[in-house]
């Protein structure tokens, strides 16, 4: 009996949707113009993953962007582009972008489906123009045919171009941690007494900026990393002086997996950035008022909130294969 | 050539005084039509060529224009009865290297009588931040910052032996919307009521206006080359956009 060809048993596909978990708020991107669909999706993937748009051809959204890393970039501090170019950044992870009204860490970049084009433009990152991109895909099979699937003709411009990955990257949502089922209580779902306490430590010491149930409230900040910072961060966008050296809160769901850390990717470990909380921080400029004294932790405290850390991890969503190259 | 536009600006109430009904059915809401713009581009009178003819700003300092580009949009017109009509949609990328920009066809225009014509220099708010574009506001353009979301709004490169940048380079990139650094700015002309812009199913009337490059550089603020050269958004490119907010835009005349 050969009937039995894996290939022949193709399973219906999925449809693809955008799902809000129950303890988020409603979306700042909600596919009003960008009809979300299997094919949009589909395309939106394979460019994402398709190294051949960058210059040297070397480099993908997804070397940067891995999805064991919750998207962000696991063994770099700032990422590698063409040309072993390296940036001046730290990849942030990508997940519950449909929730963000600005991107990268200085907040420069305002709708998520134009956060592409810098990565693309980039002499450091994929070092090559949309239209050199359009060219390529106008003459690579299946390309045109994606196009067609998602679009309803062959046509292929920026913005089409732009959608579908958008179509990919904001419906990457993490929302099925450990955390959220405890939040939820979902069949019985509980923190452990450490993770427990972690929680508490970690409403007290951490939650004013980074926010439940985002762990972010989205503000740009200075939590005393340099005294003079070498990035500019948030003023290099508004020109305002008491923006200098403040970057994004960074959200810290599947933070277990997204190290290096900070905006320069300077720390490897979580215990790094907790001793710099506990005896790092500098008296920036703008240092955040909340940092003054930094955040005293002892061992166990910090072993606790580390122990929290860790059920914002969603294995769900770094596993899968949905959102894998495949 | 001045003279005979006198005189078909004179002519022209005639003929339509003692035309036909006809002309009097056009003039209905309902009914839609379009005109042309025609920008020529010069530099304080003279032709602009790029790359070759030296100019000189309000301070006498010499210069050579490589890039000259601008986006028009939201055109809204008046008529003396105070109505106004937004065209939708308006949106323009005017190039100095492409001669087809220069003449923009503004469709959907009710017909009717028009004796104000007002466009934003750049693109409003709202599409700045706006998702992914098409036409005029692709990005592909060049004229879309990809580090600070927002559309370069007038982009103007050249040289000049007095500025102090590498190679003498002079880089203009106008653009940013939110304040203190909004260079949105409106340009707005009366028209001349004798010689209104007509629209009509049956007649296209072409504007023309002269753009003068030069006008970034003065109007306001007198700019030096040695001191500016270089700008992309915030408070340099607010002095630019003042500059240029006066001086950029003339109507010359309009061919009914
Ligand atoms: C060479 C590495 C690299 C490549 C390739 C790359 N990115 Fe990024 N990406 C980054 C870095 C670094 C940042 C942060 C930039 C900053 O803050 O200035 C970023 C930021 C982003 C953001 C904003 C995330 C946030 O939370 O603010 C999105 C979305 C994104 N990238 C999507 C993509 C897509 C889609 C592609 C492929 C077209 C891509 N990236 C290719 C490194 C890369
Ligand atoms: C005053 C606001 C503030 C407080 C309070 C605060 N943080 Fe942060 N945190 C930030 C900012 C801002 C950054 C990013 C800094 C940068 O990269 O320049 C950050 C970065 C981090 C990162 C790195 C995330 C990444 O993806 O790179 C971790 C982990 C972190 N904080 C954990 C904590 C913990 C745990 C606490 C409580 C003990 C805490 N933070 C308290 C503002 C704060």
């Amino acid at each position: 009996m050969y009937a039995c060809r894996k290939d022949e048993i193709k399973p219906e596909e999925a449809k693809i949707t955008f799902a809000i978990p129950s303890n988020f708020p409603a979306p700042a991107y909600n596919f009003e113009d960008n009809q979300l669909t299997n094919a949009g999706f589909a395309l939106g993937k394979k460019l994402f993953y398709d190294a051949r748009l960058s210059a040297d051809k070397s480099v993908s959204c997804g070397s940067c962007h891995q999805q064991f890393a919750a998207f962000a970039n696991l063994d770099h501090k700032v990422s590698h582009g063409v040309n072993n170019c390296q940036g001046k950044r730290n990849a942030p992870p990508l997940f519950n972008l449909a929730w963000q009204k600005a991107f990268f860490w200085d907040g420069g970049v305002k709708n998520i489906e134009t956060s592409p084009l810098n990565a693309i433009t980039d002499a450091c990152e994929m070092g090559t123009d949309i239209e050199a991109i359009i060219a390529f895909l106008k003459s690579t099979a299946p390309y045109p045919d994606l196009f067609k699937q998602a679009f309803g003709s062959t046509d292929i411009n920026s913005q089409r171009i732009l959608k579908s990955i958008t179509q990919f990257t904001a419906v990457l949502v993490s929302g099925n941690s450990k955390y959220d089922r405890v939040m939820r209580k979902e069949s019985g779902a509980t923190f452990t007494s450490d993770e427990l306490a972690g929680y508490n430590l970690f409403k007290e010491k951490c939650s004013s900026c980074h926010t439940e149930p985002f762990f972010t409230d989205f503000s740009y900040r200075s939590n005393g990393l340099d005294l003079v910072s070498a990035d500019e961060g948030r003023s290099h966008i508004t020109g305002v002086n008491a923006d200098f050296g403040t970057f994004r809160v960074p959200t810290l769901r599947n933070i277990e997996y997204t190290g290096p850390y900070m905006h320069d990717g300077r720390f490897y470990s979580l215990d790094e950035v907790l001793e710099h909380y506990n005896s790092g921080v500098k008296a920036s400029a703008n240092l955040d008022s909340k940092l003054k004294n930094g955040i005293p932790l002892n061992a166990s405290e910090k072993e606790q909130i580390k122990a929290f850390l860790k059920t914002l991890t969603d294995n769900e969503f770094i596993k899968n294969t949905l959102y894998n190259e495949s | 050539m001045k003279i005979s536009q006198y005189l078909l600006a004179l002519l022209c109430p005639i003929i339509l005084l003692s035309s036909c009904k006809k002309s009097n059915d056009e003039i209905n809401p309902n009914t839609k039509s379009s005109f042309t713009i025609e920008f020529e581009h010069q530099v304080n009178g003279a032709a602009l060529a790029l790359n070759t003819t030296t100019y000189k700003n309000a301070k006498g300092e010499d210069f050579k224009i490589n890039v000259f580009k601008y986006y028009v949009s939201n055109i809204k017109l008046s008529k003396t009865d105070g109505t106004t009509y937004l065209v939708p949609e308006s949106y323009f990328l005017i190039d100095e290297l492409k001669s087809v920009s220069k003449l923009i066809t503004v469709n959907d225009v009710p017909t009717g009588d028009y004796t104000k014509i007002e466009y934003t220099i750049g693109v409003d708010y709202a599409r700045n931040f706006a998702g992914a574009q098409t036409g005029a506001l692709d990005p592909i353009n060049g004229m879309f910052w990809t580090w600070n979301s927002g559309y370069i709004f007038v982009k103007l490169e050249g040289t000049s032996p007095q500025s102090t940048a590498a190679n003498n380079m002079l880089t203009f990139h106008i653009g940013g919307v939110v304040d203190p650094s909004n260079t949105i700015r409106t340009y707005s002309t009366e028209i001349n009521a004798a010689n209104p812009l007509r629209v009509r199913t049956d007649a296209k009337p072409d504007m023309h206006f002269i753009v003068n490059a030069a006008a970034l550089f003065t109007g306001t603020t007198d700019i030096s080359f040695a001191t500016l050269n270089f700008t992309m958004g915030g408070a340099n490119s607010v002095i630019v956009a003042n500059n240029y907010a006066k001086g950029l835009f003339r109507l010359d005349h309009i061919h009914n």
